[in-house]
């Protein structure tokens, strides 16, 4: 069993994808660097921490993007993230079966913040003009630093999540919340706190994730190809319709569990038994046993 | 940052690939991109770090290094975030034992 956290970007598509498949676009050696960093006397690295092309996933044409959290936490710059929004306006025109997005991010750059910020909103875009036309966008999220900021959002706006539970999916970081908030609010050092409000368990009984999967490549790739089946029998277009029914959700949620302080008290109001056991369950138990509590996704 | 770069002549292997990097520019840790191009033979290596003065040590690094492999034809750039040198060495084997692989 191949592990997807601890694997590179590379590592993961090399991995994931049918041998040798993987065609990219502005490879390591076309060497499209950050224009900022250098200025700031920061090293850069050849693909700007991203690898983006196409691949094959069973014999099935997909498009992949993947992140590199080893270099600078995978966060967005204006090359990276040049280099997604460029890999879903060129799905547009091969239209694979799918893009798989492997998120392993921290959002923004902030060496190159305004060029960041606005690539990430073309990526945000360019992800709904990709599932208007009809093409499913699936993000997988399981590396060790997360998918936060911008690309957290990112992540929301495709059209299915898929994480382990080791993955986590969320807005602010846990640091920025303690700096921002205090640490009564937030205890950024309390890594089960952080596991429990912002990782794969979490996220999948909230209804953000659409499945959650053991730490394991073999694992991430069945998941993806499940999705691609489910979704290939509907419209994946976002609508109009998808948007309200999610801002219900979102507002019961909000009224509901509102006042909770705890992630394990929302478990409980759930209707889960005995949540504080849910932290050490494998992938499989935990969505055997909680899959019929999990709040109704989009 | 510092800039070095090492020109080595009188090689005598070539690599099966156009080209292939390996490792991360993370902390203590560095991506070596290798390539394989006509060089009249020779072998030069780029390499840039965020640690600067340790010229001395990567030469002796890479002087090791092609004395292990004897490369020709090939073009190495490093992007280093101040990787040891055993890290260094590794991280170059494993750049031309990948060039070496035969893939599908």
């Amino acid at each position: 069993m191949s592990s997807y956290l601890e694997a590179t970007a590379r590592e993961r598509v090399d991995r994931l994808f049918d041998p040798g498949s993987f065609q990219e676009f502005l490879p390591p050696s076309a060497r499209v660097v950050s224009p900022h960093l250098g200025q700031l006397n920061a090293p850069v690295a050849f693909d700007d921490g991203v690898a983006v092309g196409r691949a094959q996933l069973n014999g099935r044409a997909v498009f992949v993007a993947a992140q590199e959290g080893g270099f600078m936490g995978g966060a967005v710059g204006e090359v990276h993230g040049a280099k997604l929004a460029g890999m879903l306006r060129r799905a547009l025109l091969d239209a694979p079966e799918a893009v798989l997005l492997l998120l392993e991010t921290g959002g923004v750059r902030l060496h190159e913040a305004n060029a960041g910020l606005i690539a990430v909103s073309e990526v945000m875009r360019a992800v709904l003009d990709v599932r208007a036309a009809g093409i499913p966008v699936i993000a997988l999220v399981g590396g060790a630093n997360g998918c936060f900021g911008g690309m957290g959002i990112v992540a929301r706006c495709t059209n299915a999540v898929i994480m382990s539970e080791e993955g986590r999916l969320a807005m602010s970081g846990p640091e920025v919340i303690e700096t921002a908030s205090g640490v009564e609010e937030f205890d950024a050092r309390d890594r089960a706190l952080v596991w429990r409000t912002t990782g794969g368990k979490h996220r999948y009984l909230l209804g953000d994730c659409q499945a959650l999967v053991a730490d394991s490549v073999d694992a991430f790739r069945a998941a993806a190809l499940a999705q691609m089946d489910a979704l290939a029998a509907g419209p994946v277009a976002l609508t109009l319709d998808a948007l309200e029914q999610e801002q219900a959700l979102l507002t019961q949620r909000l009224e509901q569990f509102g006042h909770v302080r705890e992630p394990m008290e929302l478990w409980r109001a759930l209707g889960v038994d005995e949540p504080e056991a849910l932290p050490l369950l494998e992938a499989a138990d935990f969505v055997e046993r909680v899959g019929a509590q999990r709040l109704g996704a989009c | 940052m510092e800039h070095l770069h090492y020109q080595f002549k009188g090689g005598t292997r070539t690599l099966q690939r156009a080209a292939d990097v390996v490792g991360v520019v993370g902390s203590g840790n560095l991506e070596v991109l290798i390539e394989s191009a006509a060089m009249d033979g020779g072998c030069s290596i780029d390499i840039t770090t965020a640690a600067v003065g340790f010229g001395a040590i990567w030469e002796a690094v890479m002087i090791d290094f092609q004395a292990r492999w004897q490369l020709a034809d090939t073009r190495i750039a490093i992007n280093d975030m101040g990787a040891t040198p055993a890290v260094v060495s590794l991280r170059l084997d494993q750049a031309v034992e990948t060039m070496l692989e035969r893939r599908p």
